[in-house]
């Protein structure tokens, strides 16, 4: 089941259906081995790159390689690249066996050997009592893994995962994302995890990709995207984000950022600081009731009680801010329409 | 019910007084039900249940016996009939696959200009009758048809399209092919796409893939498909006896109840057995199609991912679908030719033309035409009130049993209209009508009444599929209201339900108006003959064929009418709904 590892390059790809563009100039290099992951909202052309990977929809023009190996003109079933199916795919007159045993067969392998391979394979997703039985005879989770292990049987030089949890149970949904990230490392595949999920491609991927609107908006790990996000799609579609309108103006002490109310925030002195927006994260602003120096003025106007978090939605500097203090019992709340001063860890923020 | 006057006032109606054993406390909803049970078991289950214990009963003692069947099987005659008659029916389910399987998969599988053309042409076939087709395609593809004609002359050879069980099946194949087209490419569109791309990411395509992915999938849509074409030209009675194929098996029914007599057992050995094998068919494809639900649409898909073709295969594909179109409508361009011909024998194509056929068929068939607005619109309407009141007590109430005036009335699809005939006439022999003095079995009522029975498991469908559209909460919210609940099903079910119930009605209609099997039996007077039956008798005369024809081709503008009609109401119905469920 172990296959070399083969990288994925991407070079200037572009797609349209008729007038619409889905992907636009996609450039991308994935490394062999990494669990990576295409982040985007529903229409965003996730999907739409990974099947252009295996082969599906109308060939894009640019150019695609696996392993070093152009594929953009290969059938999918030329590629060598394994897919799981959002919703499964599994063929419900086929047993379960059967269906592992399905990409062996087209690639004529001997029957002992198919069988060996496939047992192989139901016993790495740890369902090897329920080879006979058919599909809809199983859970979701179940199938899910049935169409893991149908994949990887036949070793591909990719795996792609095509929303693979979004029918999954919350519970389920992280035990099974813990489940595919020890498989992927156990068997070294490169592989690429389609998702509309931040949390569910922060917990797993290597390095992930945000898209919108057919564009690559940046690449990077995880927490480079949330701390460095490079543009305003970005920073709010991985968290909460609280966007500051206004400029940066010289300071003794170096510079400051000045709302469009007045109100100033100083900034660290680390230079080349520009912009016109300030994004602060909800968990990195403090509310006090009493006035202090590099603090915004604002006013509460609707509070949420979150469990280990009090939510608050505060009106200062010219914007509805989110504010997330953290709760221990007897701690006392603000209530709506209390003036409060918001003070800014401004060493996190990010300047657009 | 909740709304019975108080008892408390001291005003009994006669009800009150009687004993609850002669007059049990039954709501007007399940009293309906009742009336619907009587109706079906002395109209359809005491009819049959008859035909199979005559069957079963010595001639001249009334003993029971399997001496009926064992003289079946001793005679050569009947023993060639059940051969042929399933050798037929086999047969007509190879060559109606033949015509749809290419059919089905070039429109669910490619982007084909030609595919409305062929969903179109899947109906063509079903507004003709198919007995009044068998003439015109003697004429096209029999031994001095058309076709052969012009073989002879120009290569020297003929084919023999239309001898003898050939023909039946040539006819039937091309009259039932649509019910495995239509179930077939239901199946394949609702296969969703990525079963097939699951398929080809791991290696397959080609045949390969249809092999061993995508024909699986859509094999519940075929059996049933081929099941029902199996059973309806096993039963079909107008189709060989218009060809003069009599040795098949309910040709010979018909013979042996017309021409021996009523008490006659063969027909009824026969009957049996048609019946046994409409269930046996419909078992087998039940089981078959047993835990296999592979309708796998995902939301938002949409089935099999289309591809465009290449100029060559668009070229073969339209070759394939021309030559499949020019077969399908041989018998309706055959049949206009016959009906503005002045004589056609032994040529190629009629030697004149003239509208005297029409002009003599409207002289001769006004009766007929009558006769079949009365009895079709009859019929039609007792479907539509019999189904819309099945479909509301199974669906909507929890009427002990309820389940069973659904399975009565569908049970109506596994008696052939021979059969359903044959019951009539034995059953419906002794008894009188009041005031008329003659039985109930010579009646011209009795006709409507079988007509009734034939068309409700279809017209049940359509009202079943009506009220499944209309939410429950609509009909709550007005009891809520304060509308009884008899109030409401007048007010706010049925108004709802209209659409589908006129659409129930047209069809209904539109296939009695042609209905010949069952008609054949009951017609006992030429005055109170139906146009099917009209037909029939122009065609028993070569003089009369250019008339039968002209009468024929009314029909077939009845049933295409009626088809159109059917299909416009249920559009329109459709965005009436779509349309009020974005407000």
């Amino acid at each position: 089941m172990h296959s070399e590892m083969a990288g994925i390059e991407i070079r200037d790809l572009h797609l349209s259906f008729g007038s619409t563009n889905v992907l636009t100039g996609v450039n991308l290099t994935i490394e062999p081995g990494e669990f990576f992951a295409f982040l985007g909202p529903s229409g965003s052309g996730k999907s739409t790159l990974l099947r252009s990977i295996a082969g599906f929809g109308p060939r894009p023009q640019g150019e695609i390689r696996i392993g070093g190996r152009p594929v953009a003109d290969l059938p999918p079933w030329k590629r060598d690249v394994g897919m799981v199916f959002q919703s499964y795919a599994l063929w419900p007159h086929m047993s379960v066996r059967e269906n592992v045993a399905f990409g062996l067969r087209e690639r004529k392998v001997a029957s002992a050997e198919i069988r060996r391979r496939v047992d192989e394979a139901l016993e790495l997703v740890g369902l090897a009592h329920l080879a006979d039985r058919m599909p809809n005879q199983l859970s979701g989770g179940q199938q899910q893994r049935i169409a893991l292990a149908r994949t990887v049987v036949i070793a591909p030089k990719v795996l792609l995962l095509d929303e693979p949890l979004s029918n999954l149970d919350a519970s389920l949904r992280v035990q099974m994302r813990r489940e595919l990230l020890a498989l992927q490392r156990k068997l070294g595949l490169t592989t690429i995890f389609v998702t509309h999920d931040q949390e569910e491609a922060n917990t797993t991927a290597d390095r992930m990709a945000v898209l919108d609107g057919g564009v690559i908006q940046q690449v990077g790990t995880p927490q480079q995207l949330y701390d460095t996000p490079v543009n305003l799609f970005v920073a709010q579609f991985l968290g909460t984000a609280n966007i500051l309108e206004g400029t940066v103006e010289a300071d003794p002490g170096g510079a400051r950022f000045r709302t469009r109310t007045g109100d100033t925030l100083s900034l660290p002195s680390s230079a080349g600081r520009t912009g016109t927006r300030m994004v602060l994260r909800p968990q990195n602003i403090t509310l006090r009731r009493e006035a202090g120096a590099n603090a915004l003025s604002g006013q509460i106007l609707h509070r949420e009680f979150l469990g280990s978090q009090i939510r608050y939605l505060v009106q200062a500097g010219g914007a509805e801010i989110v504010v997330d203090q953290s709760h221990s019992a007897g701690q006392d709340w603000f209530e709506p329409g209390t003036a409060v001063h918001l003070s800014a860890n401004t060493d996190s923020a990010v300047l657009l | 019910m909740s709304h019975r006057p108080a008892t408390g006032t001291g005003r009994q109606t006669l009800a009150d007084r009687l004993p609850a054993f002669l007059f049990p406390r039954l709501s007007p909803i399940a009293l309906t039900g009742v009336f619907i049970a009587i109706f079906l078991i002395g109209f359809l289950i005491f009819p049959v249940l008859q035909v199979i214990h005559v069957a079963f009963q010595n001639p001249a003692t009334g003993a029971l016996t399997l001496q009926n069947f064992g003289d079946f099987f001793a005679t050569a005659l009947f023993r060639e009939s059940f051969v042929n008659s399933f050798y037929v029916s086999a047969m007509s389910v190879v060559v109606a696959t033949v015509i749809a399987l290419p059919l089905a998969y070039i429109t669910t599988r490619f982007n084909f200009g030609g595919s409305a053309l062929i969903q179109s042409l899947g109906f063509i076939p079903l507004i003709m009758p198919p007995f009044v087709g068998a003439v015109a395609m003697q004429l096209i593809f029999g031994r001095n048809g058309t076709i052969n004609l012009l073989l002879r002359q120009h290569l020297g050879f003929t084919i023999p399209f239309m001898e003898g069980l050939n023909g039946v099946i040539l006819v039937q194949s091309i009259h039932y092919f649509p019910f495995i087209l239509i179930n077939l490419s239901a199946s394949l569109r609702n296969i969703d796409r990525s079963m097939e791309e699951a398929a080809q990411n791991l290696g397959a395509h080609g045949l390969r893939l249809f092999r061993r992915v995508v024909f699986p999938l859509a094999t519940p849509g075929y059996v049933a498909g081929a099941a029902l074409v199996f059973i309806k030209v096993f039963d079909d009675l107008g189709t060989p006896l218009l060809l003069n194929v009599n040795n098949m098996l309910a040709p010979q029914a018909y013979l042996r109840i017309t021409s021996v007599g009523i008490s006659d057992p063969m027909g009824y050995v026969i009957s049996v057995i048609l019946v046994a094998f409409s269930i046996l068919s419909l078992w087998a494809s039940f089981l078959v199609m047993r835990g296999k639900d592979y309708a796998t649409v995902q939301k938002g898909g949409g089935g099999l991912a289309k591809r465009d073709l290449a100029p060559r295969e668009k070229v073969l594909a339209y070759g394939v679908v021309l030559f499949i179109l020019a077969v399908v409508l041989s018998p309706h361009i055959g049949l206009f030719l016959l009906s503005i011909g002045t004589i056609w024998s032994f040529a190629p194509l009629p030697d004149g033309y003239t509208l005297a056929n029409y002009a003599r068929m409207w002289e001769a068939s006004q009766d007929y035409v009558v006769n079949t607005i009365l009895y079709a619109g009859l019929a039609a309407t007792l479907d539509v009130l019999i189904g819309t009141a099945i479909a509301y007590i199974v669906l909507r109430t929890g009427i002990a049993g309820r389940k069973w005036l659904d399975y009565l009335a569908t049970a109506a699809l596994a008696v052939p209209g021979v059969v359903l005939g044959i019951g009539y006439l034995r059953t419906f022999q002794d008894v009188n009508v009041p005031f008329l003095d003659k039985p109930l079995a010579s009646w011209w009522v009795i006709i409507a009444l079988a007509l009734t029975i034939r068309r409700l498991p279809y017209a049940l469908r359509a009202c079943m599929a009506a009220l499944q559209q209309v939410s429950l909460a609509l009909e709550e919210a007005a009891e809520s209201l304060g509308a009884t609940k008899l109030r409401s099903i007048r007010k706010i079910v049925v108004p709802l339900m209209t659409g589908g119930i006129l659409a129930g009605f047209v069809t209904s209609f539109a296939t009695a108006a042609v209905e010949l099997s069952a008609t054949i039996m009951l017609v006992s007077s030429d005055r109170d003959s139906p146009l099917a039956y009209g037909i029939y008798l122009f065609m028993q005369t070569p003089s009369g064929r250019g008339a039968g024809a002209a009468l024929g081709m009314l029909a077939v503008v009845i049933v295409a009418l009626g088809t159109v009609l059917s299909q416009i109401i249920i559009e329109r119905d459709k965005k009436l709904r779509t349309a009020g469920r974005e407000h």
